[in-house]
């Protein structure tokens, strides 16, 4: 029942995007995620593709880690060997302020550039996008009322990346939740908050940032919002898939009038 | 039943939360807590950590703590915790957990100050005990001996040390650890009210328009407290006004609407601007009437030096000389030439230390008097003074300062002013203390609902223990100090003393034991439920000191920390919950709990382990005549008076302090402590051997009860009223704040309205403390002894304080201030909290916060190891410039909690001179790496 269930979701979902915009491709999303789809890379890594294909393996970033962060993924990890990871609940990045893992790198895997916001800025570890944190509410005693907060205070970034939304606690109603929300704008995936959680299994953990954020189609901008530039949409295709047939089939089929 | 042992916790877990957060839950899944929750026993309790005293529940299970919730019905915290509170349960069970006596032996098993720590039996450990306190009282009389005690010590614990030292060795020399957390504030209080605590309690958080913190990062410090403020704020966003005031940003601004970084010490300024505002600018806004009938002016002595020992001390090393010289004489800077004008200083002049002792005496002056020596604070000259972050305009820091003293002023605003080590941990303490009250008081903005200034306390009793028992050097219970002879008198009436038992000298403050150690005045020292040897700066003096051959330490504790190690006897104790006690916190609130476990191992509680102290001396050991330094004639023979009142000599102090007829009247069994384990009155199921070589079996009578309830008698009448020890017991009380009169507690102290001591002084306000209420008259010069002493019946004071410069400021060669303190996730020097996994996780060491352009001008990265070097000491450290806490250019901030970041080492030791609390707030340190 289950498994027929989602069939139907997911042709639905397949028909909808079909008929819609088509800002996602969405075999790709719904396509069973393996090990190498949720490793978190160094800072200044390519995309995961392209990184697997131009890492070297050679191990330099792993030794140029002051902390041990990073590891190289063993045979029997689910991860292409000998690539660079971490996991941040045993040993986050540090976001060392000169990056020595992308100044080891003797391949384009680990670049400068991806930590540039553009080529006239200065890199800063603050642009690396290793990841991205999400928060699990129910189990976040943050959010239960508790003064906790400790990911908030071990971040780097603290109050860019992770920022404190106070509200009224309806419960005793005389304390304030104190409860963290994660910026996708600056968290970088270090990986601190997810060490330091102190839940039994962190509340807060970090994702690749392509898994734990979404995307929204063109089509809408916000007027609230001043732009800074106006996002250019897809280009002015004639829509391939024009189907004047169903419409006339639709419109002719007298089904409304039958029970 | 087939659910794991795990399930059945997480359920339990959902119900609780679920309780609280008022959620409907699942009928199955309440079932399964249910039975789960079956052979669960949950009992009221507190939490082990800071000063705020939330209540919390606490479940057994087969003799073991299961779990923890906050309690519902605390009015503290209404069942919240914060993450330290959170973690209550697992800090008893860390797996280095002390459990057995150990004692510094060589091969043969003979006690060798250089041996290694091996197991010894209890009844060893005391022989050891006696042998070695004796020979040094022998030698030392009284005063060779010394006791670190705790602001974490039960009202208990408290009790029988101050009463057996007291009453029973005849010792002032003990001293708790409080005096580095609180002792300002305490001075402050007597000199101003005559009476030790706030006046207010948490209620002002929900009623008042503005919360004001000086030195107080309550955000970390009093999370449940905090989250109370913010609540405050985020009702009345546009009305409540929020202002921090620190020397480094921290989380307390976070909820702020302005943040004030002010240059260390210079808070003595910036109060007197705005005294200067109240009285130059909008006289309309002084309570003339509050004034008229309930305050009078005063000042004191400036050339009070800054609790140093004198540079001729034989221990000091050069270096520590160029600071330690400025306990004999200062030159006057430029700053003070303009702040101590009033006395004729101008700038290079020399200022001689002449009231290094007498830094507490103080006589009254006139309003005019009062109003022309704050002439000369300024917005300018305040501002200039006590700017502390080089990278904001002295445009935007004026416009803060006069918004600031705009909220005191306004007319309808209620404000609250808080504070915690910023102001106590001060080398002018107890002087930036009072300034608060000067604002408030002038105002009319004291004791009344919503409105006061209110000193939030560190530890868990160092009100309820500390303060009101009274076991620092000078203190008696309920606010009685040894050196008055009525209070001693009264003291051994209660105690049932033969006349002149009483020590009236006043003994070893805190830091001072560690200084008499070193110069061998004190060879036998007792450490209890605190870490001296970690918790008091410039350590190395201190650690060396422990280690010289003639000195004997014992150190009680639960886990190994470095008191422990620089001692040469280790006695495992009970913790928290493996014992009855009860705690004290900031808002007068007593809280009691009963033992819930048995202790771990042969652990016992404190209470217990100075109990069989007491069965080792005979009163005639300590009752005869006894030297005491400093005091003319020395202590008298009270033997013979102790026989005429029919008292044995023969008697051990603990039969005659602890074991008389109206101690063996509290019987057990008890109402209240039925089906509840008491170890110290009838055993527990361990049966291990005692200090007699015998099993354990107990005292036989409800020991804490009587301890608590002839405690009372101190207090009763006397304005410090506690309730009955089965009243903390009764359903639904989840403890009470004295006075407790007539069965209701006091909410406002000093308001006719709430107290009924005040009530009854016929007047709207009474401002009754019965101390320092006979001063001399005088002017800002000096006193007057040529007129009649002032009687200040119901007054409060006012007083004058002028801004002085630190012992100690950066220079050329040492150019960075430090500043230290907490984290929220560790409580004091870490000894339970680096022991719970989650929180040793969550902050595994301690971090030197710095600027990031600081850091760049020593070509410095984040992580790198640096050292942190004073003129007395240096630790290695890693560094941080990005995080929680962010110094200006010129400051940087190490927390203490952690033993491989030994900051102490490096921290001066100056104190308030009247106080003598240690300054941890400001030394000037330099930074290289490591």
């Amino acid at each position: 029942m289950k498994m027929s269930r989602r069939k139907t979701i997911r042709s639905l979902l397949e028909g909808s995007l079909f008929v819609g915009f088509g800002g996602l491709a969405w075999s790709s999303a719904t396509k069973a995620l393996n090990k190498n789809d949720l490793v978190l890379r160094p800072p200044g890594a390519a995309s995961n593709k392209q990184f697997v294909q131009s890492c070297l393996k050679c191990g330099q970033c792993v030794e140029a880690c002051p902390y041990d962060t990073l590891k190289l993924a063993a045979p029997n990890d689910g991860i292409s060997p000998g690539t660079p990871y971490f996991e941040p609940r045993d040993i986050p990045c540090y976001m060392c302020t000169d990056y020595p893992c992308i100044t080891a790198c003797p391949s384009e895997s680990l670049e400068v550039s991806r930590i540039q916001k553009s080529t006239e800025e200065e890199a800063s570890i603050n642009n690396a996008q290793m990841g991205l944190a999400v928060i699990h509410k129910e189990t976040c005693i943050a959010y239960w009322g508790i003064q906790c907060d400790a990911c908030y205070r071990a971040c780097p970034l603290i109050d860019k990346a992770i920022t404190l939304d106070i509200d009224k606690n309806q419960v005793t109603k005389k304390h304030a939740n104190l409860k963290p929300i994660v910026h996708s704008d600056y968290c970088t995936g270090c990986g601190k908050c997810e060490q330091v959680c102190v839940t039994e299994k962190a509340a807060i953990f970090i994702l690749p940032r392509h898994i734990a954020t979404g995307k929204v189609g063109d089509h809408y901008l916000k007027s609230w919002e001043k732009q800074d530039k106006i996002p250019t949409p897809q280009k002015d295709q004639k829509q391939k898939n024009d189907d004047v047939q169903s419409a006339m089939d639709y419109l002719n089929n007298d089904d409304i009038l039958n029970e | 039943m087939d659910i794991s042992r795990r399930n059945f916790i997480k359920c339990s877990a959902v119900a609780a939360a679920a309780t609280t957060a008022g959620i409907l839950i699942p009928k199955d899944i309440k079932a399964k807590a249910e039975q789960t929750e079956k052979d669960w026993k949950w009992d009221k309790s507190t939490c082990r950590f800071c000063g705020t005293g939330c209540g919390i529940m606490i479940a057994t299970r087969n003799d073991k703590i299961i779990a923890v919730k906050g309690d519902p019905i605390a009015p503290v915290n209404r069942g919240l915790n914060c993450i330290k509170g959170y973690f209550n349960a697992k800090i008893m069970y860390g797996k280095d957990r002390l459990k057995q006596p150990l004692l510094r032996m060589d091969e043969n098993g003979n006690y060798d100050k250089n041996g290694k720590f091996r197991p010894v039996s209890w009844k060893r450990a005391y022989d050891e005990i006696e042998k070695h306190m004796k020979k040094a009282m022998k030698e030392l009389g009284p005063t060779g001996i010394g006791i670190f005690a705790s602001g974490q010590h039960t009202v208990m614990e408290g009790y029988v040390l101050a009463k057996l030292m007291k009453a029973g060795f005849r010792s002032n020399n003990i001293d708790p650890n409080a005096r580095h957390c609180m002792a300002s504030a305490v001075a402050a209080f007597i000199q101003t009210f005559g009476i030790d605590e706030p006046a207010g309690n948490y209620d002002d958080i929900e009623i008042t328009d503005t919360i004001i913190t000086w030195g107080a990062n309550m955000a970390e410090m009093h999370p449940i407290l905090w989250s109370r403020a913010s609540d405050r704020k985020l009702s009345a966003p546009e009305r409540v006004k929020v202002v921090n005031l620190s020397t480094y940003h921290n989380r307390t601004s976070n909820i702020a609407d302005t943040e004030i970084i002010f240059k260390p010490q210079t808070d003595l300024a910036i109060l007197n601007y705005i005294a200067r505002e109240i009285v130059y600018n909008h006289p309309e806004a002084i309570d003339q009437e509050f004034l008229k009938k309930y305050i009078t002016f005063a000042t004191g002595p400036v050339d009070t030096g800054y609790g140093m020992r004198t540079s001729n001390h034989p221990k000091f090393t050069e270096k520590e000389k160029e600071t330690v010289v400025r306990e004999e004489f200062k030159y006057i800077s430029k700053e003070e030439a303009v702040t101590l004008g009033y006395l004729g200083y101008k700038e290079g002049d020399k200022m001689v230390m002449k009231n290094r002792a007498s830094a507490g005496k103080h006589w009254t002056i006139s309003y005019n008097e009062f109003k022309k020596a704050l002439a000369p604070y300024t917005l300018d000259f305040v501002a200039e003074v006590s700017k502390g972050d080089p990278d904001e305009t002295m445009e935007s820091y004026k416009k803060k300062l006069k918004e600031l003293a705009q909220l005191y002023i306004e007319k309808g605003r209620t404000v609250v002013s808080f504070w915690t080590m910023g102001f106590n941990q001060h080398t002018r303490g107890t002087w930036v203390n009072e300034q608060a009250y000067m604002v408030h008081l002038l105002l009319g903005k004291q004791s009344k609902p919503g409105d006061g200034a209110f000193s939030l306390t560190g530890q868990p009793s160092a009100c309820g223990t500390a303060r009101e028992v009274g076991i620092f050097a000078h203190r008696l219970p309920a606010d009685m100090v040894v050196a008055n002879p009525k209070h001693r008198k009264m003291s051994e009436k209660v105690w049932k003393l033969p006349a002149g038992t009483l020590n009236p000298k006043v003994g070893s403050h805190y830091t001072k034991i560690h200084r008499d150690i070193e110069d061998k005045k004190i060879k036998f020292a007792w450490i209890s439920v605190n870490n001296p040897y970690m918790n008091t700066a410039n350590a190395n003096h201190w650690i060396r000191a422990a280690r010289q051959e003639e000195v004997f330490m014992v150190c009680s504790e639960a886990y190994p920390g470095i008191s422990a190690k620089v001692s040469d006897l280790i006695l495992p104790s009970a913790m928290i919950f493996e014992k009855w006690g009860a705690y004290g916190n900031a808002e007068r609130r007593t809280q009691h709990w009963k033992q819930q476990v048995t202790p771990v191992g042969e652990s016992m509680s404190d209470t217990w382990q100075f109990m069989e102290l007491a069965k080792r001396f005979k009163i005639k050991e300590v009752w005869g005549a006894q030297k005491i330094p400093g005091l003319e004639g020395g202590l008298p023979d009270v033997l013979g008076a102790a026989k005429a009142m029919g008292i044995d000599p023969e008697m051990t102090l603990f039969d005659y302090l602890f074991a008389a007829d109206d101690a063996k009247k509290y019987q057990w069994p008890d109402k209240v402590g039925e089906g509840t384990l008491n170890t110290e009155v009838v055993g527990d199921k361990r049966e291990f051997t005692g200090t007699d070589g015998k099993p354990w079996k107990g005292y036989g009578y409800f020991i804490q009860k009587f301890l608590w309830e002839e405690y009372r008698i101190f207090g009763v009448g006397h304005a410090h009223d506690l309730a009955y020890f089965d009243d903390y017991y009764a359903k639904g009380v989840r403890g009470l704040k004295w006075p407790v009169v007539d069965g209701k507690e006091t909410l406002w102290r000093f308001n006719a309205k709430y107290d009924p001591y005040a009530a009854k002084e016929g007047q709207d306000f009474a401002f009754y403390g019965g101390a320092l209420k006979s001063i001399p008259h005088g002017t800002l010069k000096g006193p007057d002894a040529s007129k009649p002493k002032k009687n200040l019946k119901n007054r409060a004071k006012v007083f004058f304080r002028p801004y002085m410069e630190p012992a100690e400021m950066p220079d050329r060669e040492y150019p960075l201030w430090l500043c230290t303190g907490r984290v929220l996730e560790h409580w004091h020097s870490g000894t339970m909290t680096m022991r719970v996994p989650e929180l040793y996780r969550a902050v595994p060491q301690a971090l030197c916060y710095m600027h990031p352009e600081d850091a760049a001008k020593h070509n410095m990265v984040d992580g790198d190891l640096i050292w942190v070097e004073s003129r007395r000491g240096r630790v290695k450290v890693h560094l941080e410039t990005r995080g929680r806490n962010k110094p200006p250019r010129g400051l940087i901030y190490v927390p203490w909690f952690d033993e491989k970041v030994f900051i102490n080492k490096v921290c001066l030791d100056a104190t308030c001179p009247i106080s003598k609390e240690t300054d941890f707030k400001k030394c000037s340190v330099k930074v290289y790496k490591a």
